[in-house]
């Protein structure tokens, strides 16, 4: 049994933290992340979610709140925005580095100044260094599956990191979409209560984080970075027993690929930027272009073997960046040129920053910059402003 | 209750990395004393993040969150929520965190955690500076002192976080002295029978910062309460009420000048005799205010 819902983006989130049956959440309103902490609000004051809601001061303390609740072993949950992911930016190194499965929503929009409500994934990409792993949704369906995921790969002491899930401000925050709610039975059968190794407990006492010497501390760095890298296995599997177990439309690679078969070049992109790529693809391919396209969906840990096995039968790679990195490119560009360096023969490839601060991307445009690519016209980075 | 009256149990274990006459680890000492083994500690930057020693020892006989400065009341806000969602009772949730986690970088998570009226013990251990990074001025630094940023002086007042406290209509408001062990603990064990956000302010001396020799910490923290430079006292559900070591400096004579206070410490060594004069102003005038507050309920009309 199945609920098929029609909601918006922000509310998909409210429903998979109901689902995932959180204990805990933690949260400062921003826009466009507000709805979500309205609904989670209201389910809580409604009885309909058995959970504690903390109305924080801010961010900061949102995330130390999670970090508490998650350090005495309770499911924790928070979202943000821009401004109000770069308040949290300490305690998003304090979470990761205290390896906490805590799971986070970030609508993605601009940050200030000046002051900018719309899409930009600059927000969340400049937070690419905190430990967390970060993943893009394209639609509603996704969001709730990838919340759900997250819990189960999150907790498993094979990764033991926090999550980000991404979704763009506004386009998909705001959006209504269908999705399909599995039954709370199965949902509890896919995801187990939280059970960590260790907790503050006062019937087992110990301290944690006090200082540790510098070998140690690095051990403990090199242990975050296998865990992110085993983090790639343990998400697909997440993934694949997700759609094994509900029998629905599998939302769990590394990366999706759309029209891939036989291309000469491949768009690669971040969420909805990605699902607009695919009407582009769509287009090009009418018009006979070989054109295909690879969204990331998992930017950490970044898909490095995907995008090379990508790359072994292209001509040309188009990177679509709604972000950037000052005086070097497109954040994604980066990572796509660096998983590429040391492939004897690379496809050319082609950079542009598009959409900043909500600008609006169209299909017509992202076919364009398509062909005059594999026409030679660009190369390296380009900024496509309106 | 005489001081052999404490409960025996030590919850802070030998080998510690605390300076010799250090008042911070004789408060925190009494303090876990009268919290008991139920206890959760959360402690942010500051010389408590050293003082327990370097991982995997510790000597905290207590389960310890180590958290970044400025988050310790809202990480207690979330210990506290975790425990309730999973139906765990009667832990004392305690932050313990100095002048600067508390005046400074952490006021704000502080006060939302006590406007939410989070089911916690804050502690505020006052050595009036920040100790830990080499004595540089806190906002709870009081006028005169010296600190590596105020070389020739502090111009500005101590603030007042246990009043700015008492404007969160917090149940429990206390003032205490590492000096005072009976005092701080009757203090702690009241309010661990009450629930919500509790908030006891300790005055520790520190003898690296206010540069007096180690062996002095317990006579200059009684210097402080005997010239009424640190009144002890409570505010219980709003009445204020002046504790009995401090009652007796209502009269005026009762004080020993702050010139004894001051004279004990290297801090102030550099003050004028105008300087001091002013000081013991600022301590009369005080103390013309704490006798209007006294057995007063001050949350009325507040």
């Amino acid at each position: 049994m199945v609920n098929l819902i029609l909601d918006t983006g922000n509310h998909m989130v409210g429903h998979a933290v109901r689902a995932a049956r959180v204990q805990v959440i933690a949260a400062y309103p921003i826009t466009p992340q507000t709805s979500i902490v309205e609904h989670l609000a209201t389910m809580v004051e409604t009885a309909k979610l058995k959970a504690r809601y903390i109305c924080v001061e801010s961010e900061h303390s949102a995330l130390a709140a999670c970090v508490g609740a998650s350090y005495v072993g309770a499911r924790t949950f928070t979202a943000t925005s821009s401004q109000g992911l770069a308040y949290m930016h300490e305690m998003l190194h304090w979470t990761s580095g205290s390896r906490l499965p805590i799971v986070m929503a970030v609508v993605n929009r601009a940050l200030g100044p000046p002051w900018n409500i719309w899409v930009d994934h600059t927000d969340s990409l400049s937070q690419r260094d905190t430990g967390w792993i970060q993943i893009y949704c394209s639609s509603n369906q996704e969001i709730f599956d990838t919340i759900i995921q997250c819990y189960k790969a999150c907790e498993s002491p094979e990764v033991s990191l926090p999550a980000m899930v991404c979704l763009e401000g506004v386009t998909l925050s705001h959006t209504l979409m269908p999705a399909i709610i599995p039954e709370q039975f199965e949902i509890d059968e896919y995801l187990p209560p939280y059970r960590p190794a260790a907790t503050l407990n006062p019937e087992r006492p110990k301290t944690f984080s006090n200082i540790f010497k510098p070998e140690d501390y690095m051990r403990l760095r090199h242990e975050m970075d296998r865990a992110m890298v085993r983090a790639t296995k343990i998400l697909e599997e997440a993934a694949d027993e997700y759609s094994t177990h509900f029998g629905l439309r599998h939302h769990g690679g590394l990366v999706e690929r759309y029209r891939l078969e036989g291309a000469e070049a491949a768009i690669v992109a971040l969420g909805g930027l990605a699902s607009e790529a695919k009407v582009a693809v769509d287009q090009l391919r009418m018009r006979g272009l070989k054109v295909g396209l690879l969204r990331v969906r998992v930017f950490r840990p970044f898909p490095k073997e995907d995008v090379r096995r990508l790359a072994e039968n292209l001509r040309f790679i188009i990177v679509l960046d709604r972000d950037i990195s000052f005086g070097m490119e497109g954040i994604l560009y980066t990572e796509v040129k660096a998983s590429l360096y040391d492939l004897s023969e690379r496809p050319s490839l082609a950079g542009f920053i598009v959409g900043l601060g909500g600008v609006d991307v169209k299909s017509s445009e992202i076919a364009d910059l398509v062909t005059k690519s594999m026409e030679g016209k660009f190369k390296g980075t380009v900024w496509v402003e309106v | 209750m005489s001081i052999k009256g404490l409960p025996r149990r030590e919850f802070i274990l030998p080998g510690t990395a605390a300076c010799p006459g250090c008042g911070l680890t004789l408060a925190l000492r009494h303090v876990l004393k009268a919290l008991g083994d139920r206890t959760i500690l959360v402690v942010p930057a500051g010389c408590t993040s050293v003082i327990q020693g370097v991982a995997p020892n510790s000597s905290f006989a207590v389960p310890t969150l180590n958290i970044a400065f400025a988050a310790s009341a809202a990480a207690a806000s979330g210990i506290v929520n975790g425990l309730d969602a999973q139906g765990i009772r009667g832990v004392n949730v305690a932050v313990w965190a100095g002048d600067g986690g508390t005046a400074d970088i952490g006021i704000q998570a502080l006060s939302g955690a006590a406007e939410r009226m989070t089911d916690m013990i804050y502690f505020c251990c006052d050595n009036e500076s920040y100790m830990n990074t080499g004595i540089q001025r806190s906002s709870s630094t009081p006028p005169g002192a010296w600190t590596t940023t105020t070389p020739t002086g502090k111009r500005e007042p101590k603030k007042d976080m246990p009043l700015i406290m008492a404007a969160h209509k917090i149940p429990y408001i206390a003032t205490a002295c590492s000096s005072y062990p009976i005092d701080l603990n009757s203090k702690v064990e009241e309010a661990k029978n009450i629930r919500g956000t509790r908030y006891i302010h300790i005055l520790a001396p520190c003898p690296t910062g206010w540069r007096y020799p180690s062996e002095r910490t317990v006579e200059v923290g009684r210097l402080a309460v005997e010239t009424g430079l640190w009144p002890l006292y409570k505010i219980r559900d709003g009445r204020f009420e002046i504790s009995i070591q401090s009652k007796p400096l209502l009269k005026e004579s009762r004080r020993r000048p702050v010139k004894e206070y001051l004279e004990a410490q290297g801090r102030f060594s550099h003050l004028t005799q105008s300087e001091i004069d002013n000081i013991q102003g600022i301590v009369s005038a005080m103390w013309e205010r704490l006798s209007l507050m006294d057995n007063k309920d001050i949350f009325k009309g507040w």
